[in-house]
């Protein structure tokens, strides 16, 4: 786990300074990088449990001890699948931007990796202080990416990403602190996980505990009505920023809330569930009907996230492993179609020089493959069964259907609102007249290597997702071993 | 059982050839592969026929487990007894007799490739449907089949009315589709598992008959097959789905994926058998459905049209068939219907592709002698349609006449006008297409990938009322009740008296059908039906224009207008605070000054 975090961070210096000797360099090392990182990480996979309970790998140095801080890092099924994905799409991410950057590739890179370094962080680190750290590192280089590689108005968009996330972290911190506080208050101050877990608060503590991480992770998420960030700085980003930020960096907001947010107040989480359910059901639906209101390609694919990241947040408080292992599967799933869809929209901008889909039509003609894998990943955001996508929301809808009937429909309306901007934006793009004025050069050899590589993961994701939910299930039995029911009023 | 799983893995895996080589393969081989996958479906499909005479009994065929998450585990497995046989064998028979006639009729489309890539997935799609032995996986194919209606109705995707079509398609469907899945989720909670067999079996075991949730559960249901078979009130996306190529149109929208809804309901008989109340809803949308669509049938140009809304028509009397628990008549109806829809469909396909793509019947006339070989088999079709004494279409409709006057006069009444209007457009059909005077000139004729099909289909609905369905064990045994002569009489009447008007408007002229439907509220009627009754107006003012215009109110993101408040605001503190910071050293003394006053002051106050 170390390892994997220094070859990513090092390896960041590493495409910074390489730079230097040939401006082509920095893009390969970003693929060797990931490739000796994922590498690093396959072997872990069938480790047996280490630490307590469901950990594959579990480490605790001690750093700041009389604060009770330390460096703890730990790999169950959970961390595994999403550092896994972040690595894969890391990889991705590298080949949509190949040839995009010209500016600095060697800094671009490098603030890739850096965000890929603090995204693994933030899945991997088990001792709150540090979790909080990870956090903050992969917001910087983000940041930058956005306000250096991003689109006309990048420094809007990045700095609006960048309060949203930091006031919602502030109230983090607080939390964080306080929560270490009540728990040790009398003994020994820790920030541990494992210390954290169980402890003793009273409902109200508990209660606004919980609200300051859910803000955070509901930032992260995007929740509604916190998710006014992500269609400008996903639409303003670099294609590499995008697929980085739909991809990976959403996730950490929902594995926030299962690693943390609910396990350590599972009472007061029953007791906000309500309000949980009906912003995920709100997000669904309002996230799709701004998707078709949308011209810009990006603006679309963005909106599409946030209706589909409010399927995760239904799933988490259903409380039941049918809806949280769709969560997980969604998280996997979204991370696959959605970064293909905004790879789908740089190839898009790189060849017509507009996201305006009112300016395109009729590219089928002239990019047939493109067409095919638009189209591909358009069905897959629907949710078409036999893609991966449509597992996650099966499985959400079904575990939710069984507590909160009502939600569900509502939620499921989704489904018609998600086949209504899908086709509209294949309608505007790909079909319709042909434009003259319009000759793009279709997919090449990368570019669908890159596209078949995400298609086949969709296509297995679809038809045999046992291994992934196989990984996911100890954490899954784990969670729901606390006690989620709401406790009468005294 | 290997042969099972190979039926729908070979249009499949043709499928996927078809798509990764992205129309560089040859022609030639493109047809062989297209279409010889479906042939070979089909003879596999012949060969476990055959068996099943002899060995009997229902084979099952687990593939591998789908996924096993909290006490569901939906498997990747088939379930063939005679219902699903019965499907397999029209799926694939017909579906090679429409992919060999493609070949002909898509022969100089550019996307020659494309178009038999998504026909063969849609093949696959469909057997995966009606072979599925959990409702999860048979919801796969359901919509998957609904993708390959939308591709293929979209498939001249340059012109934008085409897309439109193929949008309304899917979204329609969908509508109907979630409340199919909604279903599931509650099949699932109450009953924890989704696989069919068991899963009527516990229904059967644990739910009072007549209850609120089996009627809540077969209500669900019904809104998937109503949407996926064109009922009311879903049937819109059907007529407008003719903008397909013609050969989709006799596969999709007319042999097979339309009738799915009747296999659904069917393969769920005893859920529906549960809820009376369901089951008669069934009924009276049938009904309904069937006296719309045949009103609608009557008044249009487009002889595509006229053939979709006779398919809805003909969906009906299945939709009458299953209400009224007469389900082995109903899929008999679903099996005669596929034969004469199909011929009807690749028939008027040969008139179109002969007539430089003209669709509007008042501007075709005197084929008859232009094209002997369309005629012909035209006319069998339409005979067949009608249900004229001795066609494939007289034995299954008057089964379900029989059943639908023991179960409720009314609905028999509704269907026999029913059958009087098909006769009625029929024939209108036949008279206006090919009598009177010709006006165009045919400019080929259908070479024999056209032909051969075409007499095939013809003569399958000629003596289709022969063959015997292994329906027997799938279904309850119906209780024989005498056979009341005279209702059997007008049933055979009834179409005869539809054709005769239909002589007497249309060719004999002897009535004046200008005058009826020229002028006033004659005029006024046909231009309704026309539009269908104004379903899609209705809809339009009630969905889709409420829909764009929230999505315009909202594309501004009104949420973001709280943000940008604060954002304001710290704005303007900003301004207020840096306003106070202007370096003068005597204004800094003066307010220094005044606020320790104000300081003191308060601390005096407070401390006395």
């Amino acid at each position: 786990m170390v390892a994997l975090l220094l070859i990513l961070g090092l390896g960041g210096l590493a495409a910074l300074y390489s730079e230097r000797l040939h401006p082509g360099l920095p893009r390969w090392m970003s693929l060797a990088v990931c490739a000796l990182a994922l590498l690093c990480l396959l072997p872990t996979a069938g480790a047996s449990g280490v630490a307590p309970g469901t950990w594959l790998q579990h480490l605790r140095v001690d750093w700041l001890p009389r604060l009770g801080i330390s460096f703890e890092l730990g790999l169950d099924g959970l961390s595994w699948l999403l550092v896994a994905l972040s690595l894969l799409l890391g990889l991705i991410a590298v080949a949509s931007s190949w040839d995009e950057i010209d500016f600095r590739p060697g800094l671009f890179q490098a603030n890739l990796l850096w965000t890929l370094t603090g995204v693994c962080g933030v899945f991997l680190a088990l001792d709150l202080v540090l979790f909080f750290l990870f956090w903050e590192v992969m917001l910087v280089p983000m940041y930058l990416l956005i306000a250096i590689w991003g689109h006309e108005d990048r420094a809007r968009a990045a700095m609006k990403f960048f309060i949203f996330t930091q006031a919602s972290g502030l109230l983090m911190l607080v939390a964080i602190v306080t929560l270490a506080v009540t728990v040790g208050a009398g003994g020994q101050l820790s920030f541990s996980y494992f210390d954290l877990l169980g402890g003793a608060l009273e409902p109200r503590t508990a209660y606004l505990l919980m609200l300051g991480f859910f803000l955070a992770f509901a930032v992260k998420l995007p929740a509604f009505p916190f998710h006014t960030w992500l269609p400008d700085a996903h639409t303003q980003a670099p294609t590499a920023g995008s697929v980085l930020l739909a991809g990976i960096l959403l996730k950490t907001g929902a594995y926030g809330l299962l690693r943390f947010c609910l396990p350590l107040f599972p009472q007061a989480s029953a007791e906000f569930a309500p309000v949980a359910v009906a912003l995920g059901a709100a997000g669904v639906i309002y996230g799709a009907v701004l998707a078709f209101a949308q011209r810009d390609f990006k603006r679309l694919v963005a909106y599409s996230s946030v209706s589909h990241m409010g399927f995760v947040l239904l799933g988490l408080y259903a409380f039941n492993a049918l809806a949280v292992q769709g969560s997980i599967m969604q998280m996997v799933a979204h991370g696959v179609s959605t970064a293909a869809l905004f790879m789908m929209a740089g190839a898009l901008q790189h060849r017509l020089h507009t996201r305006d889909m009112a300016r395109m039509g009729g590219l089928w003609a002239q990019a047939p493959r493109m067409g095919a894998c638009a189209l591909f990943f358009a069905v897959a955001s629907l949710g078409l069964p036999g893609l991966g996508n449509f597992v996650a929301e099966f499985l959400v809808l079904a575990g939710l259907f069984a507590v909160r009937p009502w939600m569900t429909l509502l939620a499921a309306l989704g489904l018609i609102t998600a086949a209504i901007y899908a086709l509209w934006m294949i309608q505007r793009t790909f079909q319709g007249p042909a434009r003259e004025e319009l000759s793009p050069t279709d997919f090449g050899a990368r570019e669908m290597l890159a596209m078949a590589a995400m298609m086949f993961a969709l296509l297995w994701l679809g038809l045999y997702p046992q291994p992934v939910l196989d990984i996911a299930r100890p954490v899954v039995d784990h969670l729901l071993q606390f006690d989620f029911s709401v406790r009468e009023a005294l | 059982m290997n042969l099972i799983a190979l039926v729908p893995a070979l249009p499949l895996l043709s499928a996927t050839a078809l798509m990764v080589t992205t129309g560089r393969l040859p022609r030639r081989l493109v047809a062989w592969l297209g279409a010889g996958s479906v042939g070979l479906a089909a003879l596999c499909t012949a060969l476990v026929a055959a068996a099943y005479g002899d060995a009997g009994g229902p084979y099952t065929v687990h593939l591998w487990t789908w996924f096993a998450v909290g006490g569901l585990e939906p498997g990747i497995a088939f379930y063939v007894d005679g219902l699903a046989l019965v499907m397999m064998s029209v799926i694939t028979g017909v579906g090679f007799l429409i992919h060999l006639y493609s070949i002909e009729f898509m022969g100089e489309d550019a996307s020659f490739s494309r178009y038999f890539a998504y026909m063969n997935l849609f093949v696959g799609a469909m057997l995966i449907l009606v072979m599925a032995d959990n409702l999860l996986l048979l919801y796969l194919g359901w919509e998957g089949v609904g993708l390959c209606s939308y591709l293929l109705v979209g498939f001249w995707y340059r012109d934008p009315a085409n897309g439109a079509a193929a949008r309304k398609a899917f979204v329609v469907t969908r509508v109907g589709d979630t409340a199919m899945i909604l279903g599931l989720f509650l099949l699932f909670t109450q009953l924890h598992t989704l696989q069919i067999q068991p899963l009527m079996a516990a229904a059967a075991d644990e739910w009072a008959g007549g209850g609120w949730l089996p009627t809540l559960a077969a209500l669900l249901l019904l809104g998937g097959a109503v949407g996926k078979s064109a009922q009311l009130p879903l049937h819109t996306w059907l007529p407008d789905a003719m903008a397909g190529p013609t050969p989709v149109s006799a596969l999709i929208h007319a042999a097979t994926m339309v009738t799915a809804g009747v296999y659904l309901i069917a393969r769920t008989h005893t859920l529906f058998l549960l809820s009376p109340a369901a089951l008669g809803a069934v009924a009276w949308i049938g009904v309904l459905t069937l006296l719309l669509a045949a009103c609608a049938a009557l008044a249009q140009r487009d002889i595509k049209r006229i053939l979709a809304y006779s398919t809805i028509s003909q969906i009906g009397y299945m939709f009458l068939a299953l209400g009224v628990g007469a389900f082995a008549p109903g899929v008999f109806h679903l099996v005669t219907h596929a034969f004469f829809k199909a011929l009807l469909f690749l028939a008027a396909g040969a008139i179109i592709h002969c007539l430089h793509h003209e669709h509007d019947i008042f501007r075709m006339g005197g084929l008859r002698t232009r094209l002997p070989l369309v005629f012909w088999v035209f006319l069998i079709g339409a005979a067949a349609l009608a249900a004229l004494p001795f066609t494939a279409g007289f034995y299954s409709k008057d089964a379900i006449l029989l059943s639908a006057w023991e179960a409720d006069p009314w609905l028999w009444t509704g269907g026999l006008l029913g059958a009087l209007l098909t006769g009625i457009y029929s024939f209108r059909l036949i008279f206006v297409v090919f009598f009177g005077e010709a006006t165009h000139e045919p400019d080929r004729r259908p070479g024999w990938k056209m032909a051969l099909p075409l007499s095939l289909l013809a003569l399958l609905s000629l003596t289709g009322g022969a063959i015997s369905l292994p329906l027997a064990p799938a279904f309850p045994v119906s209780t024989g009740h005498a056979v009341n002569h005279t209702v059997e009489y007008i049933g055979i009447a009834v179409p005869l008296l539809g054709l005769g008007i239909a002589y007497l408007f249309f060719l004999g002229r002897q009535l004046p059908v200008d005058a009826l439907a020229g002028r006033g509220v004659g005029a006024r009627l046909r231009r309704f039906w026309q539009r269908g009754w104004g379903f899609d107006t209705l809809y339009q003012v009630l969905w889709v224009t409420p829909y764009r215009a929230l999505a315009h109110l909202l594309r501004g993101e009104p949420v973001d207008a709280l943000y940008n408040l604060l954002a304001a605001l710290c704005r303007q503190g900003h301004r207020g605070l840096a306003a106070l910071q202007t370096g003068a050293l005597r204004w800094y003394a003066t307010t220094l000054t005044f606020a320790l006053v104000v300081v003191i002051a308060i601390v005096l106050r407070g401390a006395m």
